[in-house]
């Protein structure tokens, strides 16, 4: 058993939420009193360990307290009771391009950051060129950062805080961002980072994309530690299933097949793919409607259908099976996507059994007229066509007539 | 591990007092000391026509201004320096002028630095009082090229410069740092929680330039109360009247302070240094979230 790296130990963090917030010496002398508030907690006795070496995740939903709990193990939060121990180097990349500095060019803020994790100069001297060859972001490296787009923003605090090379490293929710191209190669530098032993925390709402990455996955609930199963298989139940049903058995399975119906993983834009959910069920479900939907591993839903709006209905859903949903032409620009299935009943109101089934659909796409976006229309230019109006009251103006007096009489 | 030795952090509940180790993790941060302090220089005067001479251009103008309305039209006489027999009202006034900007300088930019640079302060850790620490010495390279121009102004008037005065200028130096880089510390933390005080510092700021004798003499204020009443007592108490005087002596006068003063300065820098430090390391903890 490897040591911990991290040890996290009944650690409580509480935030204060103001109803009126007074940050000035004035309406405190006013009130003769701070601002009264409310306390939030965040994380309620959270503990775990991180095992030196490992790739650990951190799921759940929004304000579930992950983000909290990274910073609070970056040393940017502290927290209120517990202790955190935390074994070599630690960088962070929370939220875009951590800790730069706008008026600063990329160089002075590579420079800058390296410094803030205190490593010596020299040493970044050698790492530099690979910093900027990681990041792509060629001659930009010496403009000040503020001329970034988002996108080199993130490919630059990403270069800086893997290349840096910490002992933890600890990322929220970044990766997400970035083309898939970026995607790829930052799920290789967290496969080298393995290799050497690095201990990694990933923080996403997207479960299946971090539980493809990690060897352990622990879920955060409203600041509470929830277990996850510990085998690591992509098939998890999603945290909106309704309590008191079996769901993980109703929705069975999950195929991807092509036109031909073979099972794939890859699909190109542009062609058609089914979708078939295989279900079991001891008890039949009455008037069911399934659910499809297709996320990006940032969490945006490219795509969401009911059974119900499309007409479908069936009277009663019992033993075992499967329902296929076709989608004629596959409209989505190229990356991954996270699969996930409901079974609801007609009213919509409740879940018989939901789940993900992990990032199961590869798009690809080898047009480049159409590369930036979440769909792929087909869209097509025409041919520059000049106003016909303003070519006519030009050339009135040339004759010596009155612009106006044409388009009065027609009004 | 392999005799590496690695860093082990505990991070726990604030304490009110880092103790050593706060100092030491500090001391630990040289370099990163050294890139916020560059940074700052770079960035506070890039984009601008003049660039770093904006900073030399600032204490000329108010130099000018100070020099044309006390000597000019309210007719402020300093007595002439003794022993170095200058007599000019421009240098007089530079002596103790630089220094109060200086300080003036580092407590008004040190008040902001925690609340301009929530950015960094939010998303990564580092000692924070590198920041403060690093917009003093900022302002400390600035006044170090103000006062050499000066010195080298000084000794092209016909006053002597001495090796001993130079090392004693330097260590006021150093404490005049020290001292306003204290009520930076103290400052920066309050202003996160209450924004406003940055207006409050600038009447405070005006208001201290005239109670401190540095654009009239301090004999005019002996004579007015009396050298031996409460009244010049309290007036005396103002640790920038001692510094600006201890100035005048070494720089202008060309004579050695008086040292009694200097250990009143070297007793108020540690105060407030100690206070300062106390107060950051009980609010840093909250900074994060307050900013």
């Amino acid at each position: 058993m490897a040591e911990a790296a991290v040890q996290v130990d009944h650690v409580t963090k509480r935030f204060r939420l103001y109803s009126e917030r007074n940050q000035s010496l004035k309406a405190a002398a006013l009130k003769l009193r701070r601002a009264r508030f409310e306390e939030f907690t965040a994380l309620d006795d959270v503990s775990f360990d991180v095992p030196e070496g490992s790739t650990f995740g951190l799921v759940g939903a929004n304000g579930s307290g992950k983000s909290t709990l990274l910073k609070c193990i970056a040393r940017i939060l502290l927290p209120n009771s517990g202790t955190i121990l935390t074994q070599g180097t630690v960088a962070s990349l929370l939220e875009l391009g951590s800790g730069f500095h706008p008026e600063l060019t990329g160089r002075e803020n590579v420079y800058l950051n390296a410094s803030i994790m205190r490593i010596p100069r020299r040493e970044i001297d050698a790492r530099f060129p690979a910093i900027v060859e990681f990041a792509g972001i060629g001659k930009f490296i010496d403009e000040p950062v503020r001329m970034y787009s988002s996108g080199m923003y993130v490919r630059l605090g990403f270069a800086v805080a893997t290349h840096l090379d910490p002992d933890i490293l600890l990322i929220d929710e970044v990766i997400a961002v970035g083309d898939a191209e970026f995607q790829d190669r930052c799920l290789e530098k967290f496969a080298e980072f393995r290799r050497r032993g690095r201990t990694v925390i990933v923080a996403s709402h997207a479960l299946g994309l971090v539980e493809s990455l990690c060897d352990e996955v622990k879920r955060l609930d409203h600041g509470r530690l929830v277990e996850v199963d510990d085998s690591p298989g992509p098939d998890q139940p999603l945290p909106e299933e309704s309590p008191g049903t079996d769901t993980a058995s109703i929705v069975t399975g999950l195929d991807v097949l092509d036109r031909h119906g073979f099972c794939v993983t890859d699909v190109r834009t542009g062609e058609p793919v089914t979708l078939r959910l295989h279900y079991e069920t001891p008890a039949p479900i009455e008037r069911p409607v399934l659910s499809l939907e297709l996320h990006t591993p940032t969490g945006v839903c490219a795509f969401s259908q009911h059974s119900r709006d499309a007409d479908l209905v069936p009277r009663v859903l019992l033993g075992s099976g499967s329902v296929d949903l076709s989608i004629p032409r596959l409209a989505l620009q190229a990356g991954l996507y996270e699969v996930r299935a409901a079974v609801l009943d007609d009213s919509l109101r409740t879940v018989h059994a939901a789940r993900s089934f992990g990032f199961r659909l590869r798009v690809s796409n080898d047009s480049l007229s159409e590369s930036v976006g979440l769909a792929v229309l087909g869209g097509r230019w025409g041919n520059p066509m000049q106003d016909q109006t303003a070519g006519g009251l030009h050339d009135e103006h040339e004759d010596g007539t009155a612009g106006g007096s044409g388009s009065e009489v027609r009004a | 591990m392999t005799g590496i030795r690695r860093t082990v952090v505990t991070i726990h509940p604030a304490g009110p007092w880092g103790g050593p180790s706060a100092l030491r993790e500090l001391l630990a941060s040289r370099e990163l000391l050294g890139n916020l302090t560059l940074r700052e220089l770079r960035s506070k005067y890039r984009g601008t026509a003049l660039g770093q001479g904006w900073s030399l251009l600032h204490p000329i103008a108010l130099l000018a201004i100070y020099a044309v309305v006390f000597s000019q039209i309210l007719r402020v006489r300093p007595a002439v320096g003794s022993p170095s027999g200058l007599h000019s009202f421009v240098l007089w006034l530079a002596t103790g002028l630089l220094p109060f900007l200086f300080f003036s300088t580092v407590v008004t930019q040190g008040m902001g630095s925690l609340v301009g640079n929530a950015n960094l302060i939010k998303k990564v850790y580092f000692p924070r009082e590198a920041i403060v620490l690093a917009t003093a010495t900022a302002c400390l390279v600035t006044f170090l090229i103000e006062y050499t121009v000066l010195h080298v102004a000084v000794g092209l008037a016909g006053a002597a410069i001495s090796p001993a005065r130079l090392l004693v200028t330097l260590l006021l130096v150093a404490l005049l740092f020290l001292f306003g880089t204290g009520l930076a510390l103290i400052g920066s933390v309050l202003n996160v929680f209450f924004r406003d005080l940055q207006h409050l510092l600038t009447l405070v700021m005006m208001a201290w330039l005239y109670a401190t004798p540095v654009i009239y003499p301090i004999a005019l204020v002996r004579a007015e109360l009396g050298a031996d009443s409460t009244g010049f007592e309290i007036y005396s108490m103002n640790p920038m009247a001692g510094f600006v005087e201890s100035f005048r002596d070494l720089v202008y006068d060309g004579r050695m302070p008086d040292f009694l003063m200097v250990g009143y300065l070297a007793l108020v820098t540690a105060m407030v240094l100690v206070i300062g430090h106390v107060l950051f390391r009980a609010l840093e903890g909250s900074l994060a979230e307050e900013l």
